[in-house]
């Protein structure tokens, strides 16, 4: 398999009007890496990510997907681009007029070479996978609880057998049992299906159980990229609040014992 | 190893042993899309009875989920594989194996079952509606004893938007229909030396009918959709909630403004487009049968009796009244998805359209001796 990173941004400028919110951020991540992109609120975590699915556009710099720039190419070569990575949105984003099995069997449908019985079956296999019950397939998403949104929502992103994972908070507004069973799962599938995974969290108990590398945004930069080891040892205000308060103290010291 | 995904098939080794199916390349949705009508042929024809290997550098679900189809949903009687491949397909059997839920198939029963809720459904409809009105009438006595309370500033901002915002589109379209009116009625008239009663026909015709019902065709269109749509959008994204749990009423917050506002804006609307039309009228009048503005106006007043804008301006009161009303009941009954969203906002301004068009009726028939010469 070729070693080209799966992520390449390089001098990424983003200006929200005045302000400038991202000056200059590099960030490559290689095959195989599962990423958490952390900073303080308004930092532009969610903007970068939004960079890299291709929904903004930096002011300057680029960003390659698996490569190439992600707005070269034919429309057919750019969408061909976006089939390759899945992206969890926040709130789950699901189709609110659709069932959970047409949520999950839509990408597949639309590639238009997949007949009905396989859609069929490869949606209970997805269903299978992020481990929810066949009966669900029939509910709206408005009849779903806020952590069978964020399953239904992983499985549509696996849909078409992404390389990249894209997760913006995905575990925000799940109570700590299943944000744990939610982290638990993913990782699983990581392993699995041998992704690559990119995800921005506040939460650090899902950094400390998932993360391999951490890449700090704080500052309009990345401050830090290394290992969730030597992030912490960074002395900086906001690794100082975010790793050694109270909390963070205490989900690291639960990592410890596990580990 | 890697490369386009290939089903090799040869003939037996020896007679009597079964057929050898070799699969090579890379087998995910992605490699597979170009050609996966192909790879089913292929895979159809090795049949299922075959002895198969598996030599494939890469296999995703969607590679397992053709294989297995191809066997017809059971191993092969001979399977060369590593474990890893193998545990992909047996995840792919697994789920294929429990049967999702079918949506029922559409019967009789169900079609007959459905006409029943059609008119249990325009049932509810009218008493959601009948409450909604007896809310607003509770509200209304609540704020006529705790004047403080009136939400002043919604009801002008209401009035601003589908008033003020609405002149320059109700001028266009009363102009050109003035306009239209005129020139096929002068076609007409001119054929019977008749000209004059121009100034009967445009006045009678758009004051006392045509304006109204005009402007509630655009209003509906314009303010009633947006209305459904901002309340469905607020059911949503849970501010309608928000607003019950801090106990705020929403009818008298969200509901009344808009309906007061409506009751208020519509009859001047209902003024201003009238007028705009008989300008559009007067203008071609005095180009088709050169009919002076002077003769126009000062005949206008003798041939439509003033009880005829008095007339409209009430239509308007009703009309904007009615769209307000069936605008937010239709608002308040959508369901957090967008299928519901665009049903309700839908149904909002065709039964507002219907609604001004049936009490119109009853107004024609309810002042049929007022106001008309003769």
């Amino acid at each position: 398999m070729s070693d080209e990173p799966v992520i390449e941004m390089r001098g990424i400028v983003t200006r929200f009007g005045n302000s400038v919110v991202h000056d200059g951020v590099d960030l490559t991540v290689a095959r195989g890496e599962v990423v958490a992109l952390v900073g303080g609120s308004g930092s532009g975590k969610t903007t970068l990510l939004r960079h890299v699915i291709g929904l903004t556009r930096p002011a300057e710099g680029t960003v390659s997907l698996f490569g190439e720039p992600l707005f070269a190419g034919s429309a057919r070569e750019q969408r061909a681009r976006r089939q390759r990575f899945g992206v969890l949105f926040q709130h789950g984003a699901l189709f609110s007029a659709l069932t959970v099995a047409e949520n999950i069997g839509f990408p597949l449908r639309e590639l238009r070479v997949v007949t009905a019985r396989e859609v069929r079956d490869l949606v209970a296999l997805k269903l299978a996978m992020v481990e929810l019950e066949p009966s669900t397939a029939l509910l709206m998403p408005s009849q779903l609880s806020g952590g069978m949104i964020k399953r239904v929502a992983l499985a549509r992103a696996l849909a078409l057998e992404p390389e990249l994972l894209l997760l913006d908070e995905p575990t925000a507004g799940l109570d700590p049992d299943r944000s744990e069973a939610f982290v638990g799962l993913i990782r699983s599938l990581r392993d699995r299906l041998g992704l690559t995974v990119v995800l921005v969290t506040h939460d650090i108990d899902t950094l400390a159980s998932l993360a391999s590398k951490v890449a700090v945004l704080a500052e309009r930069r990345i401050l830090s990229y290394a290992s969730l080891e030597e992030t912490m040892e960074l002395d900086h205000p906001f690794v100082a609040r975010f790793f050694h308060g109270e909390h963070g103290r205490r989900a690291l010291a639960r990592r410890g014992e596990k580990g | 190893m890697t490369g386009d995904p290939r089903v090799i098939a040869s003939s037996a080794a020896r007679p009597g042993a079964a057929p050898v199916v070799r699969v090579e390349g890379d087998w995910t949705l992605r490699s597979l899309a170009s050609r996966a009508a192909e790879i089913r042929k292929e895979l159809a024809l090795a049949g299922g009875d075959a002895d198969w290997q598996l030599a494939v550098s890469r296999l995703d679900s969607f590679g397992a989920t053709l294989l297995w189809h191809a066997w017809g949903e059971r191993w092969p009687r001979e399977l060369e594989a590593d474990d890893a491949l193998k545990a992909t397909i047996e995840r792919v059997a697994d789920a294929a194996a429990v049967p999702l839920p079918e949506p029922r198939s559409y019967t009789l029963i169900d079609a007959v079952v459905a006409l029943g809720r059609v008119q249990l459904g325009l049932f509810d409809h009218v008493v959601g509606l009948v409450r909604l009105l007896g809310q607003l009438v509770l509200d209304f006595v609540y704020l006529i004893r705790h004047p403080r309370d009136w939400p002043l500033f919604e009801i002008s901002a209401n009035v601003f938007k589908v008033g003020a915002k609405a002149t320059p589109v109700a001028a266009l379209v009363g102009f050109l229909i003035g306009v239209v009116l005129s020139y096929l009625s002068a076609l007409q008239l001119r054929a019977f030396g008749a000209d004059i009663y121009i100034v009967n026909i445009l006045g009678l015709g758009i004051v006392r009918e045509l304006g109204p019902v005009l402007v509630s065709v655009l209003v509906a269109g314009r303010s009633g959709s947006a209305m459904t749509a901002q309340l469905g959008v607020m059911r949503v994204t849970e501010e309608l909630d928000a607003l019950t749990a801090m106990g705020i009423s929403r009818t008298r917050r969200l509901v009344l403004p808009k309906v007061v506002a409506l009751t208020l804006a519509m009859p001047l609307l209902v003024l201003w487009t009238s007028g705009v039309a008989l300008l559009g009228g007067m203008v071609s009048a005095w180009m088709q049968l050169d009919l002076s503005f002077g003769f126009f106006l000062d005949t206008l007043p003798r041939v439509v009796p003033i009880a005829n804008l008095y007339i409209a301006l009430a239509k308007g009161a009703a009309f904007g009244l009615l769209i307000a009303l069936v605008a937010c009941h239709f608002g308040l009954r959508v369901r957090p998805n967008t299928e519901s969203l665009s049903a309700n906002t839908t149904a909002s301004v065709v039964s507002a359209i219907t609604a001004v068009i049936l009490v119109d009726a009853v107004f024609a028939i309810a002042t049929r001796s007022i106001g008309v010469p003769g």
